[in-house]
């Protein structure tokens, strides 16, 4: 890497978080649709049943509130991309 | 009630309404018009929408019916490849834009090494994988109509009205996609009619499925908490999902999102703008979210409402239609056809497309002998291929309806599709992400997870003793229990899906990663290895590359108008000839042209194709000496450090050969002053010697005669006047070259010139000659030095009389004019100049005949310094007759600097 600039300006940092937060999304949507619900205890087993409806606003809050973040995040890459022009390869400065 | 007559009206008016809007889009674009929709991140996000098929519209209900929330992996595993769009999508649009991609097919064999038999095996799979889903969406427009029709004529004509409109149905979408898919040829421009035509369908299926939703759960259940409680105390109330089916089901549609044929088409061929994808990340699962948001609860009323026994992946349509909500049943019908028709559309394009540039293409190619050089355009082939292989993709749905009945579930199909194109997945990521992956090990990997599921799950859906005897399903192949359709290994009791899903996937990826690392891959391989991993790193060129010396530009030239049209062909010629700072319109086939050019043909019939076309033509390797190098030496810095050598080296030997230059000349120089030096020491000394013999005659012999006295004293006499003019016109030379020589430019008449010299020559003696001269022609006013032009006459005129051998020497002075020029032609009725003394005749000391000792040899020489300072030409032209001097002048002299180190 030609640019081996140890740290950023506070602007270029805060780019780098959020491409960071970017990478951490799916990592943990996929902690949440699916690890988590293979531990609910399903009705071949005994003992306390998870309700559908439970289990489907669970899923759906998920779901929603990933897209919220997956939203905001494009918005805040947008606002950067503008200011600075395109992101490529990032680094972990 | 809706008639079957009614819905086939509404059906027809629906799909002739996608044809004007597919054909408003397709014009738009012609024209560069409504780019701002065309190419927009809505339409972008709504053509994914065709991973939602009639399997998602009519099927997830059904499958919710049957397994409760199981259903919501389909669209949990896309949701999570979507916002994980950073991780991999990225990467494969990336890839799929700079390297031209036209298919998922074509991606793996350019990564491969362009290999076309990798091409071929996922051609050949993928039509497998996705046939049985083709007729799923037939299956499901004839069920749906069956429902509308057994209401109104009864069962029993049911059967022929399914056949009749599955095959109507193929029909249109046949003509559709041959219609508006194959309009032009380049892959990489958007289908934009397709496009539009499957975002308008996207927006029918979602408001379809959310009106249905909606209306069961405030028109019939009555409200979101009644709705709630009625879900709890249904026969699907609990979750009863098993983790490893949970699992398995959320990797499966993961995978198949990003393998799917069609997917690849919408995302990664026909993506427009790499930033739409970001967009996509949160539009595309809230599309998703808002599809599957009232599946739970239409299954839960579908069950409560509908007798016993009925399709549960009809409740879409059943439920509406049992309440009397006939225009709900009708929106429903349109979403469910909406999704099954836009699916076949898109699917049937990425299909044909693979099929024709990886099997139909390579077999033209090897079956015309004459190769890619031949006359007539190759693009007619090619669409006509394409076409083919839409009708025969669709046909090969529709004749796997007709044979599998139209049985089954639809959720178990669509998860046989999945399963199928998900063994794409280990190669696509391994050759996207380890440069360690070769093409043997993918091909390895790939035929070890299709065999899988080929054998553990596409062949058993046909049930025991369908595809398979029911013995193979309990005793094993072979009679070995290890290999149990259901059981690999012996090791039973493994949800059927999860297990076949489970060992091809695992097998797949082991064998792949392991044959991978003990094969060695090709160094074309290597180079589109480094390029596919790397592609976001832009600070490296281009790897790989045509050694294109051989290949001439202009059959480059033949074979890209046939593939790319003739004014394309022209336009991408003459931009790279324009880069390459060339004034013709063809480009040197440089290597970087050849690899433009190989990757714009790539962009219509595929990388490998395309590869083969050009290694036609050229002959050469893919692969340049400094690509064999980058490979064999992959440390980009020592690259580097051996390019910086390679760079001082060669200033090295530049220098070393100019000092060598350098050296030469003044060899020559050196060599040119003894030869000078020795001449005119040659010159000097034969006037000398006689100057001397004549003196010491006078000195010595006594009572010589007065005549004697007088004839020996006018040698000497004679022999000095000769040796004072020798030293003069050595000065006047040597003045001449220094440029020290003082040249006075004055207005001169030519004639006032040509007189003079012409009169002076004639009064010097010496023979006579006769002058032809055109007065008129003469009379130019030149500024110059006229006296040093004289000087340059007179020479000329006295070499006439002098070498003239004719009986009447005529000697004809012509002066012409052209442009700025003035040339004065001096042609004698001699033999003229022999050849070869012919370009000596300027140089010093040159005599033509030796023995003949009249002159130093110098006036020629002088001559021409003197009209080389005045800033004209002098030279000798051969003429049938005699010879001729030509001497060029300027109107206006802009005195020339001296000649440097002038040539012997």
């Amino acid at each position: 890497m030609p640019d081996t600039r140890l740290f950023l300006e506070r602007h270029s940092y805060r780019r780098r978080r959020i491409m960071d937060a970017v990478r951490m999304l799916p990592l943990l949507c996929t902690l949440l649709w699916l690890v988590l619900p293979t531990m609910w205890p399903n009705t071949a087993e005994e003992g306390a049943q998870t309700a559908l409806s439970v289990a489907i606003w669970y899923l759906f809050v998920v779901w929603i509130l990933a897209i919220t973040a997956s939203f905001a995040l494009w918005r805040r890459v947008r606002h950067h991309d503008e200011a600075d022009g395109p992101l490529e390869e990032a680094t972990d400065g | 009630m809706v008639t079957l007559n009614q819905l086939i009206a509404v059906c027809l008016v629906y799909v002739a309404g996608l044809f004007v809007v597919a054909f408003l889009a397709e014009r738009a674009a012609l024209r560069g018009k409504g780019s701002w929709l065309l190419r927009s991140p809505l339409v972008y996000t709504l053509s994914l929408s065709i991973y939602c098929t009639a399997w998602t519209f009519y099927g997830a209900v059904g499958y919710a019916a049957r397994s409760g929330l199981e259903y919501i992996t389909i669209y949990l595993g896309p949701s999570l490849v979507m916002i994980g769009w950073w991780w991999v999508l990225r990467r494969l649009v990336r890839i799929g834009r700079t390297q031209r991609v036209t298919s998922l097919a074509d991606l793996v064999s350019a990564r491969f090494g362009k290999s076309n038999l990798l091409a071929v095996m996922i051609t050949i799979m993928a039509v497998v994988g996705v046939t049985p889903y083709i007729a799923l969406q037939l299956q499901s427009v004839t069920l749906s109509v069956s429902i509308f029709a057994s209401a109104e004529t009864g069962l029993g004509e049911v059967a022929q009205t399914n056949d009749t409109a599955a095959f109507w149905v193929a029909a249109g979408l046949a003509v559709f996609t041959v219609l508006f898919g194959t309009r032009n040829l380049n892959v990489n421009e958007r289908h934009h009619g397709v496009v539009i035509a499957v975002a308008v369908e996207a927006v029918v299926k979602l408001i379809a499925l959310l009106a249905v939703g909606a209306f069961v759960v405030w028109g019939i259940a009555g409200g979101v908490a009644e709705t709630v409680a009625r879900i709890d105390a249904s026969p699907i109330g609990t979750w009863q999902t098993s983790g490893s089916r949970w699992t398995a089901l959320i990797v499966v549609s993961a995978a198949a999102f990003v393998c799917l044929p069609r997917m690849f088409q919408v995302m990664v061929v026909e993506n427009d703008d790499e930033r739409h994808l970001q967009i996509a990340s949160w539009a595309f699962p809230l599309y998703l979210m808002a599809i599957s948001l009232f599946v739970v609860p239409i299954a839960v009323i579908g069950l409560e409402l509908m007798p016993a026994g009925s399709n549960p992946d009809l409740y879409v349509l059943t439920v509406p239609l049992s309440q009397g909500q006939n225009g709900l049943a009708m929106l429903a019908f349109l979403g469910g056809f909406s999704s099954a028709t836009s699916m076949v559309i898109v699917a049937t394009l990425a299909l044909s497309t693979m099929m024709s540039n990886h099997i139909v293409m390579p077999l033209w190619l090897q079956l015309s002998n004459t190769g890619a050089q031949q006359s007539g355009d190759v693009r007619g082939v090619v669409i006509r291929a394409r076409r083919l292989s839409i009708l025969m993709i669709i046909t090969l749905g529709y004749l796997y309806y007709r044979a599998s009945g139209g049985s089954g579930a639809l959720a178990a199909i669509g998860l046989i599709s999945f399963g199928g194109v998900a063994q794409f997945l280990p190669a696509l990521l391994g050759g996207i992400f380890w440069r360690g992956s070769t093409r043997t090990g993918a091909i390895a990997g790939l035929s070890i997870g299709f065999v899988i599921w080929m054998f553990t799950m596409l062949l058993p859906s046909f049930g025991p003793d369908g595809a398979l005897p029911a013995v193979i399903f309990t005793d094993g192949l072979f009679g070995w229990s290890a290999l149990r359709p259901e059981a690999l290994f012996g090791i039973a009791g493994i949800d059927p899906t999860v297990h076949a899903v489970w060992w091809s996937l695992s097998l797949n990826a082991l064998v792949f990663f392991v044959v991978s690392i003990f094969s060695f891959p090709t160094p074309l391989e290597r180079l589109q290895g480094a390029q596919f991993v790397n592609v976001f790193n832009t600070s490296r060129g281009p790897a790989g590359g045509w050694v294109a010396s051989e290949g001439g530009a202009e059959d480059l030239m033949v074979m890209s108008q046939r593939i790319l049209g003739a004014t394309e062909a022209q336009s991408f010629f003459a931009q790279h000839a324009e880069r390459q700072g060339r004034s013709s319109s063809t480009p040197l086939p440089t290597s970087e042209f050849v690899q433009a050019l190989e990757r714009e043909l790539a962009a219509s019939v595929g990388a490998a194709t395309a590869s083969a076309m050009i290694g036609q033509i050229i002959g050469g390797q893919a692969i340049s000496v400094q690509d064999l190098m980058a490979v064999a030496d992959e440390s980009a810095q020592i690259l580097e450090y051996s390019s910086q050598l390679e760079v001082k080296s060669r200033e090295l030997t530049e220098t070393a050969q100019e000092l060598g230059h350098a050296n030469k000349k003044l060899t020559q120089l050196s060599h040119q002053k003894d030869d000078f030096l020795s001449q005119i020491s040659h010159e000097l000394r034969t006037p000398m010697t006689s100057i001397r013999a004549f003196s010491e005659i006078l000195r010595d012999i006594e009572g010589l005669s007065e005549a004697e006295q007088k004839r020996y004293a006018s040698i000497i006499h004679s022999e000095t006047i000769r040796l004072t003019r020798l030293l003069d016109d050595l000065l006047d030379l040597s003045v001449l070259e220094n440029g020290r020589v003082s040249l006075n430019a004055q207005r001169v008449n030519l004639h006032d010139v040509i007189e003079r010299a012409v009169i002076t020559a004639q009064a010097s003696g010496g023979g006579s000659l006769k002058v032809e001269r055109s007065p008129q022609g003469e009379d130019i006013a030149l500024l110059t030095d006229g006296d040093r032009l004289a000087q340059v006459f007179i020479n000329i005129v006295t070499n006439a009389m002098k070498y003239c051998d004719a009986e009447a020497a005529v000697l004809t002075i012509a002066v012409r004019q052209q442009e700025d020029e003035v040339i004065i032609g001096f042609s004698d009725n001699g033999s003229g100049i022999p050849p070869d003394a012919q370009n000596l005749i300027f140089e010093k000391f040159a005599r033509l005949n030796k023995s003949e000792a009249s002159g130093a040899g110098l006036g020629l020489a002088i001559c021409r310094e003197i009209i080389a300072r005045l800033g004209g030409d002098i030279s000798y032209v051969e003429q049938t007759h005699g010879g001729r001097f030509d001497v060029r002048l300027p109107r206006t002299a802009t005195f020339a600097k001296p000649r440097q180190a002038h040539s012997a």
